[in-house]
């Protein structure tokens, strides 16, 4: 059998990428990549809004600007509070120097907004350059060193929650505090809430009392109809509520 | 400087009614600038390659200047997107990491590919020009012609052979390139209007029309710009030869031929009819299927945004020059005040689309007013505003008038074999 140089060196390369590919598709992990990767399959990070608790005392976004260091004074914030319902939008019982029956002032009250870490999330699916990304446990999170500003994702978020960092000039949203809740604590607006209105959870727990809630009561989501899967559950939420 | 100052959008965003907090007009002027320097990008190549494709010979004169000034639109259409980036240095990832799920990814790729595809075949086309000056230029005294020779000789990139034989595969390879280009050229514009059409959370933009939208109108200003910059140029020379040389030399110039004008007419009202259906379809079918957000939509367009889409587009950008260049005994001067309005409608469809798009808010229960910043008194409002669109509008004619001291696209007679 003879064999040209052509040859052998066309079968040699084959050879060795098909030898070579399979043996790829097996990665090494480290012992702290191996139990990272165990763990998180048992966290998913979820929110449990209770707009009956909520009083509207705003505490929850001055802890938040504080923690995550938003400038106070700039109209930009990681989370926010609706005031939602009243009567036609009067937020006093005197209308047109009529005073109105407190019984017809109804639906009068407060829903907090912030990112509802989406499962599909269409932020992450538009970023030109993958710097912002949902990590295993559920949480999208944003790159500040590899960010371009493009807007898109902002652009891209059905729920407004998207803002240009004013120092920093990135994307910036909320991620539950990620840095609090992967060593045990809860999200500064969580902490900070007197009345138990925001709460965080994990899915994955069947434990978690806020967890069990969530399983058990009848919550809702916002905007469902994007597809987005949000992860952020509200009791007592209305049609008015967008 | 108060912290307020630096929020992105704040300087020209007013908001009216239940607004989010963060909402505010973040795509500016320089996003309405970037879909319509591309369109022009697009329309100018498609229009070349009439001529260089489909053999329409009336156009020749014009295609080799559209190639030309194509390429010299193509750096312009990256500009706007560069100076509106929050983080301009970092304007190279997009290449360098794409993360392929995002529209935005794919520039760079198509970007790259026309780029490639334009050069190329504006070097098949001129080779033979280059091997002719860098014979001509040897042995010429001088400085300035030292230079010229020594670009020239870059140019032809070695290759000297300008045999029969050669110039005919010449020939054949900017045919090839320039039906590649073609589906290229759409591409590099629909995907622009995909960016757009696939944003779900933007009840305005998200329609799958929006790309075919796009390229239509894309073809109109090209063609329309092409046009309008060729017959001003011809003019102008044709002037400039009557004041110089007398009435006799003037007839060699000719100016504008009508010809060329009244074909590329014909091309622009066949887009310009395409363009007008899909977006009145588009219109129709939101108000037909009044989704949900139908009432805001229709408040801010029937309303709010009236006097931009309906009076300033559909008419005066529209219906007014169609009727213009339809109309019989057609003149130069009509024909220019036609295309400078095609022009304008199509700016202002960009505008309304960009713009329009983020005029109310994802609540659907309040509105968001753009005030362009005209007097810029910081690098964003420079850059976001009046004076960083003019910015762009010009750069494509500075290039040309550069790009054409090299390549004479706009030579005649003797000149005009290659």
């Amino acid at each position: 059998m003879s064999c040209s140089r052509r040859d052998f060196l066309k079968q040699a390369c084959g050879g060795t990428l098909a030898s070579v590919l399979p043996v790829s598709a097996f990665t090494f992990l480290s012992p702290e990549e191996a139990r990272a990767a165990v763990e998180n399959a048992n966290v998913r990070w979820a929110f449990l809004v209770d707009t009956r608790k909520c009083v509207g005392c705003g505490l929850c976004v001055k802890a938040c600007k504080n923690e995550n260091e938003i400038p106070y004074d700039a109209p930009v914030t990681r989370t926010w509070v609706e005031r939602m319902g009243g009567r036609d939008g009067f937020i006093d019982n005197v209308i047109n120097g009529e005073e109105i029956d407190p019984d017809n002032i109804a639906k009068a009250f407060f829903v907090p907004k912030l990112c509802n870490q989406c499962d599909n999330p269409p932020c992450v699916q538009v970023c030109p350059v993958g710097a912002t990304y949902q990590t295993d446990d559920g949480v999208v999170l944003v790159d500040r060193d590899w960010c371009i500003g493009c807007g898109y994702c902002i652009m891209a978020c059905p729920y407004g929650v998207r803002f240009f960092h004013p120092v920093h000039k990135v994307a910036d949203k909320c991620n539950f505090c990620y840095h609090r809740i992967t060593k045990g604590m809860n999200p500064a607006c969580v902490e900070s809430c007197a009345f138990d209105a925001r709460r965080i959870a994990n899915l994955r727990d069947p434990d978690d009392p806020v967890t069990k809630i969530i399983t058990t009561e009848r919550v809702a989501v916002l905007k469902d109809e994007y597809g987005t899967k949000p992860h952020v559950f509200y009791i007592g939420l209305d049609e008015n509520v967008r | 400087m108060t912290s307020e100052a630096v929020v992105h959008g704040v300087e020209w965003t007013v908001k009216e009614l239940f607004v989010y907090p963060n909402e505010f007009i973040y795509w500016s002027i320089q996003i309405v600038m970037y879909p319509y320097m591309t369109g022009l990008v697009a329309g100018a190549f498609v229009l070349s390659s009439l001529y260089h494709v489909f053999g329409q010979k009336d156009l020749k004169e014009i295609a080799q200047f559209s190639l030309v000034f194509s390429l010299a639109l193509l750096p312009v259409a990256a500009l706007p997107l560069l100076l509106h980036l929050q983080q301009p240095l970092r304007a190279m990832e997009p290449l360098l990491t794409p993360h392929f799920t995002s529209a935005i990814s794919a520039f760079g790729i198509v970007f790259t590919a026309y780029a490639l595809i334009v050069i190329s075949e504006i070097w098949f086309v001129y080779r033979r020009y280059f091997v002719d000056q860098v014979h001509e230029l040897k042995g010429k005294e001088g400085f300035a012609n030292m230079l010229r020779l020594n670009v020239y000789r870059a140019l032809t990139m070695g290759s000297f052979d300008i045999s029969e034989e050669a110039l005919r595969v010449d020939h054949k390879a900017a045919k090839i390139l320039a039906g590649v280009g073609i589906p290229v050229a759409c591409f590099l514009h629909g995907y622009a209007g995909f960016i757009f059409g696939s944003v779900k959370a933007n009840a305005l933009w998200m329609s799958p029309l929006m790309p075919v939208i796009f390229i239509m109108s894309a073809v109109v200003s090209g063609i329309a710009l092409c046009m309008l910059t060729y017959i001003v140029i011809m003019e102008w020379k044709a002037f400039r030869k009557r004041r110089t040389e007398g009435v006799t030399a003037a007839i060699e110039i000719k100016g504008a031929e009508t010809d060329i004008i009244n074909t590329a007419t014909k091309y622009l009202l066949g887009f310009l009819v395409a363009a007008i259906s899909l977006e009145i379809l588009d219109l129709i079918f939101r108000g037909y299927t009044a989704m949900k957000s139908w009432d805001i939509l229709r408040s801010v367009m029937y309303g709010k945004d009236f006097i931009n889409i309906f009076v300033l587009q559909y008419t005066l950008g529209n219906l007014v020059p169609f009727v213009l260049l339809l109309l019989p005994g057609r003149t130069l001067k009509r024909t220019v005040v036609a295309l400078l309005l095609v022009l304008f409608g199509v700016f202002m469809m960009r505008w309304n689309v960009v713009i329009g798009g983020q005029a109310f808010s994802l609540s659907f229960s309040g509105y968001m007013h753009y005030h362009i910043p005209i007097i810029p008194h910081s690098v964003e409002t420079f850059k976001e505003g009046l004076f960083g669109a003019l910015t762009v509008i010009v750069t494509p004619f500075v290039l040309f008038w550069m790009i054409n001291k090299f390549v004479p696209s706009l030579e005649r007679g003797e000149e005009a074999k290659y």
